[in-house]
């Protein structure tokens, strides 16, 4: 990596970090605004946006030429998933609810 | 008389990773896989007799009906001791970071791990965990189980419940931190021609495992988080009144924690591959599908969480759905056990200690794993969830298979770490312990759950007592079976014959190098031509060379 792209990675992962702490204190900001419904979909747009940002970025998945880190990827998502839809699998289907 | 000094020649022997430095700083700074594998075997063993004497303290109590050893207080604070020290720093870590450290690189033909300072650094957060927890023992404890169950961790325990929460947060990352150097390792550092089909199903299973480990200690470790900012901030996560759910704990906690008994058994299974073929002289049977099925269980095992949670009031469809899957995922475990058995058809069998061990894992194992699927079915959980059949079932699962599969490995690859045999006999004697104390501890404890015992109770009725005095003095066999080891290979490291390099005759590249292996495992890197298991195309040893 020549020095100029080290100058610029290290300029883009600081910028990256300060979005993510606007990021941050607008998440912190809309807690106190009452949105009704759209409460926990704001919060949860803004919190997948974070992580993505984290994925790409910080954890290099953007640019990376390895299957294996697809690899990776997926599987975390796809566990993520069988989290997810299991667990509401219970919640939506309570008789007592 | 005048006298010549001869000035002392120094003795010259090969350098071994064992004699490669011999002060404290060389072995605590060490970033040699082996050395590592060392520094577990003896925290880890600390942490197994920790947890023993926890479990002594349990059987005592539970000698007589009446609770005249202990309080009740004090018994829940034994008992969540006992299981959150085997749980987390024993059955978890016990044959990845002793026998998978020591033996993963030199089973692929590697140097060593691929992060070697990562793998120190995964040793040292056991160990900062460890001092917590021993902190939190010392400090009164923790009562809720090793569960942490809320919303009695969360708002009624005044015990040491976030502390507990930090040690498994910690040693949770010492897991993560080993799968991840497993799943690096085995993808690039396998020797020239050592191909995927060409794999000892000893790695396979430490791959599966490190699988496990890294999607599903990451759950565990956030739910320890909000377990504490609930009891700490009072943010409504799992209590109802402030808007959470209570079983959300118990959704996310199983989430890890069930996959977490397939970390526990699939790399005994492991283990257990490379000794039934040993000891057969025979290729494994259904090499391929011994290996997929551990591939199946790691994610098979992460869909079957909530049979944990039948009679907590989740919906009946999920547990239908649950019940099925559970059911399923007893089939690659089932494969495993009935390509073991076939493997020995035929076979030239000895009965080595090891062997023993591996024959007790078999019958031990299938038993526990049966019972699991009684547990699976709806209608039978709801009778004995909470009893002492659940007790008996995941203690023939854990001690009956986790155990086992590491003590039959101990004493196989025991030449490789050591150099020196361990004595044969008294290492038989030990085994006949083990499984007959182990038996006589658990097989009671089947009876009084499906009878009604319910589990942490420091009382109970008397017409229990004769199957809980079995119990007890069970327990007291299984304690000798596995003190008698710590003796044997202790005295072993001095006065054992020395071992050679393939004592056992056994096919594997870590056979291929001296015992104990020099500190890059590898004079010059192997190159693989050979299938797995090729012994048919290997002499069997007999019984002049004290093997067979």
């Amino acid at each position: 990596m020549s020095e100029h792209e080290h100058v610029t990675s290290r300029a883009f992962s600081i910028a990256l970090g300060i979005g993510l702490l606007v990021l941050t204190a607008i998440t912190v900001k809309a807690a106190f605004i009452n949105l009704g419904a759209f409460n926990p979909v704001v919060a949860l747009l803004i919190a997948t946006v974070k992580a993505t940002l984290v994925v790409l970025f910080f954890m290099h998945v953007k640019g990376a030429s390895e299957k294996l880190t697809s690899v990776v990827v997926i599987s975390g998502f796809f566990f993520l998933a069988i989290l997810l839809s299991l667990s509401l699998a219970d919640y939506l289907t309570r008789s007592w609810r | 008389m005048a006298t010549t000094v001869i000035p002392a020649q120094p003795i010259s022997r090969p350098t071994n990773y064992l004699t490669n430095g011999f002060t404290l700083k060389s072995w605590l700074l060490t970033t040699d896989h082996k050395r590592i594998a060392i520094l577990y075997l003896i925290s880890v063993t600390l942490f197994f007799f920790l947890g023993g004497f926890f479990a002594m303290l349990i059987r005592l109590e539970l000698l007589t009906p009446q609770g005249d050893l202990m309080h009740a207080d004090s018994y829940n604070k034994v008992f969540t001791a006992h299981g959150m020290i085997m749980v987390f720093f024993f059955l978890i870590p016990v044959v990845p970071a002793i026998l998978g450290n020591f033996l993963v690189p030199l089973m692929i033909g590697a140097k060593d791990l691929a992060f070697p300072r990562i793998n120190l650094l995964s040793w040292y957060l056991y160990i900062v965990a460890g001092g917590i927890m021993i902190h939190v023992l010392l400090n009164g404890g923790v009562d809720t189980g090793w569960t942490l169950y809320s919303p009695f961790s969360t708002q009624f325990s005044n015990t040491n419940v976030i502390e507990a929460g930090i040690a498994i947060f910690i040693v949770g990352f010492s897991s993560i931190f080993t799968g991840l150097n497993f799943i690096v390792t085995v993808h690039r550092m396998r020797a020239p021609g050592l191909t995927w089909s060409r794999l000892p199903l000893f790695i396979w299973a430490q791959y599966a495992t490190s699988l496990i480990m890294i999607l599903g200690t990451p759950v565990i470790a956030i739910t320890t988080v909000m377990l504490a900012v609930e009891r700490l901030f009072h943010l409504g996560i799992f209590d109802p009144k402030l808007g959470g759910d209570p079983l959300l704990f118990q959704h996310l906690f199983w989430f890890y924690s069930h996959p977490a008994v397939y970390i526990m058994i699939l790399p005994s299974m492991g283990v257990i591959s490379e000794l039934i073929t040993c000891f057969s002289h025979k290729r494994v049977f259904g090499y391929k599908i011994v290996a997929l099925s551990s591939i199946a269980i790691a994610v098979i095992g992460f869909l079957v969480w909530a049979h944990h949670m039948f009679v907590t009031g989740i919906s009946l469809y999920a547990a239908l759905i649950f019940s099925f899957i559970t059911f399923f995922v007893g089939v690659p475990s089932a494969i495993k056990v009935f390509n073991w058995t076939a493997t020995l058809y035929r076979g030239s069998i000895s009965f080595a200690t090891p062997m023993l061990y591996a024959f007790g894992f078999i019958g031990l194992f299938t038993i526990g794993g049966l019972t699991g699927l009684f547990l699976a079915s709806l209608g039978v959980d709801v009778h004995v969830t909470d009893t002492y059949f659940v007790v008996s079932h995941f203690h023939y699962v854990m001690v009956g298979g986790v155990v086992m599969g590491y003590l039959g490995g101990m004493h196989f690859w025991w030449p490789k770490i050591s150099g020196r045999m361990y004595p044969e006999g008294w290492a038989k004697l030990s085994a006949l312990f083990v499984f007959v104390g182990f038996n006589l501890t658990f097989f009671p404890q089947f009876v009084l759950g499906y009878v009604g015992m319910p589990r942490r109770y420091w009382q109970y009725p008397p017409e229990f007592q004769v199957l809980n005095v079995l119990s007890t003095a069970g327990a007291s066999v299984l304690a000798v079976g596995y003190l008698l080891p710590m003796v044997y290979f202790a005295w072993s490291l001095r006065y054992g014959p020395i071992a050679g390099p393939n004592p056992w005759n056994a096919a594997g590249l870590e056979w291929k190098t001296a015992s104990p292996p020099p500190t890059f495992n590898f004079d010059e890197t192997p190159v693989v031509t050979w299938e797995a298991y090729n012994y048919d195309e290997i002499e069997p040893k007999l019984e002049d060379g004290g093997i067979r």
